[in-house]
């Protein structure tokens, strides 16, 4: 046993033994010819690499980063972060502007915010959308995101005094979809946690997880971010014993496993600490706290399990949580991949594949014909409204729309 | 949180414990560490004949056809075996000499289905054989690297083309009376393997492939999304590390991606499979199940636990946990109230006769009726 522990293969690669599970559910291989596969280029290629780094590959790039090979590996092989973590050792290539601005949500949200009913009507615009494809290789099927006028964090920090009188306490990482495009789901998240008695703080100041940073070429700011969020939950999270929950599954998947596992930065101590918001909700219900639901409240939800929320395992807590409220009526719809992956399906050579991914998802939402579909990831539900014209909210959203007053 | 019955593995028997316990009104959750022995199905499973209704019933609220008749089936490699209980994909035949002569069709560059193997086989049975490969366009952006032409790249463009499939397979038949294919048929939509045998003038016959298996992976989601529909709970990628255990009943089980939040049951199922699946490990000095350190039968001479003849049989393969007659597992000797042990963790099996399937059937059929039996609701 020992043994085996020090000689632990760098993301548990030696494990592999070529069964071939991974492939079967990759969703981009299903749709681009150009990618390798997980299987390829994940353990196989990372033995040639091991070699020579001349065997990099450079259509790793397609790896939407989904980890649903890891969660179809029967080895507990890390087959994703193999792929990345290649990448981030051997593409030298330098990130293309268009990347750079993708992957800045934080910069670019900031720069955007003053001028948000500007930006919005501009981003809107046909003429903007058909010269970003031109120029940029930005898909002019996407719609960028509308900015909200005030950030979240100006709306929390004005209420801060209020939210410290409540006896129980958490703090929010609400990452830059919340705080610059969404602060409704924010205020949603206040707002159920307050019923629970619960008041809401910000970190010292956050800064974006960083996972468009890393899928696009720009560890090193990545790791600058997490270098800094660590030390930020750190205070709240050792210092103050609290628990830090967020509302999107992509923003916790990169603070509990990315930061450890693809840029080295030792999170130990706070990991356990950073929770889902439906988690720790179900977990404060469980022991014992109550919620009152309205009861002309009657909805037909249908709930997409994100792919990082499938990855962290916690499905099971947005799912019970919403077959809590009186009046639902709930669909699982299939573990699929909506094939957005955050900024992969906005870029022009990724449209057609992150299309083609989507649509055995989006073919069950319209066979299903829900009022609203649920889901934990922001770029999930971009997608899902474009593709399928549903109304996508966060479960958070869901509940706080359902309480009684 | 707290279920009915925890039931840690997600394949066969795990999914086949699950959705009749979900059918009685019992709530459950299962625990899957990556996926399974489905992935390498063969469309038949071994050891069971004519389904029981439950069996049947089981199988076709899930959506999945199979049938059974006296007879034989064609085996990857030319070989025939008696009929078992088969995934409609699989055809039984009266006798061995199903056919006068047998079209081979493969997939040009795939290389996982094994045509010449086939062709030697039937020939011995007086079947003549003439083997032929086709290829689609839009099956040619793979070979790019061929390599990597695996079932599941291919199946799901057969699905959309199968038509265009069917059209090239004619132009090949000329005189034969069967056509033999590979397995690689109705990823996500069923009904083609089907539409495929209505359209060409002959038998139509699919044969097994190297893993993974296209059936397997189908009947997989089927099974999972039927017992999804049913509400249970089926956690994905997530291992049990541990369990809490008091005089010989387990109160929950501690997972890897639940860490703190244990899961609480009345009843546990452990079909964590075999040593693929790491329901049981081995170490240099022992064989060892990892979640509850059950007693598992092996040799105490670690040269005793498998032959040096590569072919013949190894005493590993049948090792596993003790249980009762009533299938609850054993510890230091004592039997666990609440802890009954399904498929192929079991010990005495012969994985290598390929009768993993209708033990995992029915292994967990008997461990649901035990569970009925206590009544615990």
């Amino acid at each position: 046993m020992k043994l085996q522990e020090i000689t632990e293969s760098r993301h548990n690669f030696e494990e592999c033994m070529k069964c071939t599970v991974c492939t079967a559910y990759c969703p981009v291989l299903q749709v681009n010819p150009l990618y390798p596969g997980p299987k390829q280029a994940g353990p196989d290629g990372e033995r040639l690499r091991l070699k020579d780094p001349f065997f990099f590959n450079y259509a790793l790039k397609y790896c939407m980063n989904c980890k649903r090979c890891e969660v179809a590996c029967p080895s507990d092989v890390k087959v994703a972060d193999l792929i990345q973590s290649a990448r981030i050792r051997y593409d030298k290539s330098k990130p293309k502007l268009r990347d750079r601005i993708l992957a800045s949500t934080d910069f670019m949200g900031s720069l955007a915010r003053p001028f948000a009913p500007i930006v919005n009507g501009i981003t809107g615009l046909g003429i903007t959308k058909a010269a970003l494809d031109a120029t940029l290789k930005i898909d002019r099927h996407r719609t960028f995101p509308k900015y909200s006028g005030r950030s979240f964090e100006a709306w929390l920090r004005r209420r801060s005094r209020e939210q410290a009188a409540f006896p129980e306490q958490v703090a929010y990482f609400h990452g830059c979809y919340v705080n610059y495009n969404n602060p409704a789901l924010g205020k949603d998240l206040v707002k159920v946690l307050n019923a629970l008695d619960t008041g809401v703080q910000l970190l010292e100041k956050e800064k974006c997880c960083g996972i468009a940073l890393i899928t696009n070429g720009m560890s090193d700011d990545a790791r600058k971010h997490a270098t800094h969020n660590v030390s930020v939950i750190r205070k709240a999270a050792v210092d103050k014993k609290l628990k830090v929950v967020a509302t999107s599954s992509s923003c916790v998947l990169t603070l509990r496993e990315e930061y450890p596992n693809l840029l080295g930065v030792d999170n130990s101590d706070i990991r356990d600490s950073i929770v889902m918001a439906s988690r720790y909700i179900f977990e404060r219900l469980e022991k014992g706290a109550t919620l009152k639901f309205r009861e002309d409240y009657h909805k037909r939800i249908a709930y997409h399990t994100p792919c990082h929320m499938e990855k962290l395992g916690w499905g099971v807590f947005s799912e019970k949580l919403l077959r809590m409220i009186p009046g639902i009526e709930f669909t699982l719809l299939d573990s699929a991949c909506c094939g957005i992956a955050g900024t992969y399906g906005f870029k022009k050579e990724n449209y057609e594949s992150s299309q083609a991914v989507g649509e055995a998802l989006f073919s069950q939402i319209r066979s299903v014909n829900p009022d609203i579909v649920a889901c934990d990831c922001e770029t999930c539900k971009w997608q899902i409204e474009m593709s399928t014209g549903y109304q996508v909210l966060n479960p958070i959203s869901i509940l706080a729309e359902a309480l009684a007053d | 949180m707290k279920f009915n019955s925890v039931i840690i593995g997600g394949g066969l028997a795990g999914l086949v414990a699950g959705i009749s316990l979900q059918k009685e009104g019992l709530s459950t959750a299962i625990i899957s560490t990556g996926q399974n022995a489905l992935h390498f199905f063969s469309g038949s499973f071994e050891s069971l004949r004519e389904p029981a209704p439950r069996i049947a019933e089981l199988f076709s609220e899930a959506g999945i056809g199979i049938h059974y008749s006296e007879g034989v089936r064609l085996m990857p490699l030319g070989t025939f075996r008696e009929a078992a209980l088969s995934l409609d994909d699989v055809s039984i035949f009266p006798t061995s000499h199903f056919a006068r002569k047998a079209l081979i069709v493969g997939v040009t560059g795939y290389q996982d289905f094994f045509g010449s193997f086939l062709a030697e086989g039937l020939e011995k049975k007086g079947i003549q054989c003439r083997l032929r490969n086709f290829s689609l366009p839009e099956l040619d952006t793979f070979r790019q690297s061929a390599g990597e032409m695996r079932s599941v790249q291919i199946a799901p463009i057969l699905d959309r083309v199968w038509e265009s499939a069917v059209r090239e397979i004619r132009v090949l038949l000329k005189d034969e009376d069967a056509v033999i294919l590979p397995q690689i048929f109705g990823f996500q939509d069923i009904s083609v393997p089907g539409k495929i045998r209505r359209e060409i003038p002959a038998k139509v016959v699919f044969a097994g492939t190297m893993p993974p298996s296209v059936p397997g992976i189908r009947t997989q989601r089927l099974l999972k999304r039927r017992y999804e529909t049913l509400g249970g709970t089926y956690l994905a990628g997530d291992e049990a590390l541990s369990a809490h255990v008091h005089k010989g009943t387990v109160h929950s089980i501690v997972t890897k991606n639940l860490d703190s939040h244990y899961l609480e049951a009345d009843n546990f199922i452990l079909a964590s499979g075999g040593f693929f699946s790491k329901g049981m490990k081995s170490n240099p000095f022992q064989i060892l199940e990892p979640v509850f350190g059950l007693d598992v039968e092996f040799a105490s001479d670690r040269n005793d636990w498998y032959d040096p003849d590569f072919m013949k049989d190894q005493p590993y393969m049948g090792y596993g946990v003790r249980t009762d007659s009533s299938l609850r597992a054993i510890a230091g000797g004592e039997m666990m109230e609440n802890l009954f042990a399904v498929g192929s963790i079991l010990g005495g099996t012969r994985p290598e006769l390929g009768s993993g399937a209708g033990l995992a059937i029915r292994s967990a059929l008997a461990a649901v009726d035990e569970i009925l039996k206590t009544g615990k609701r």
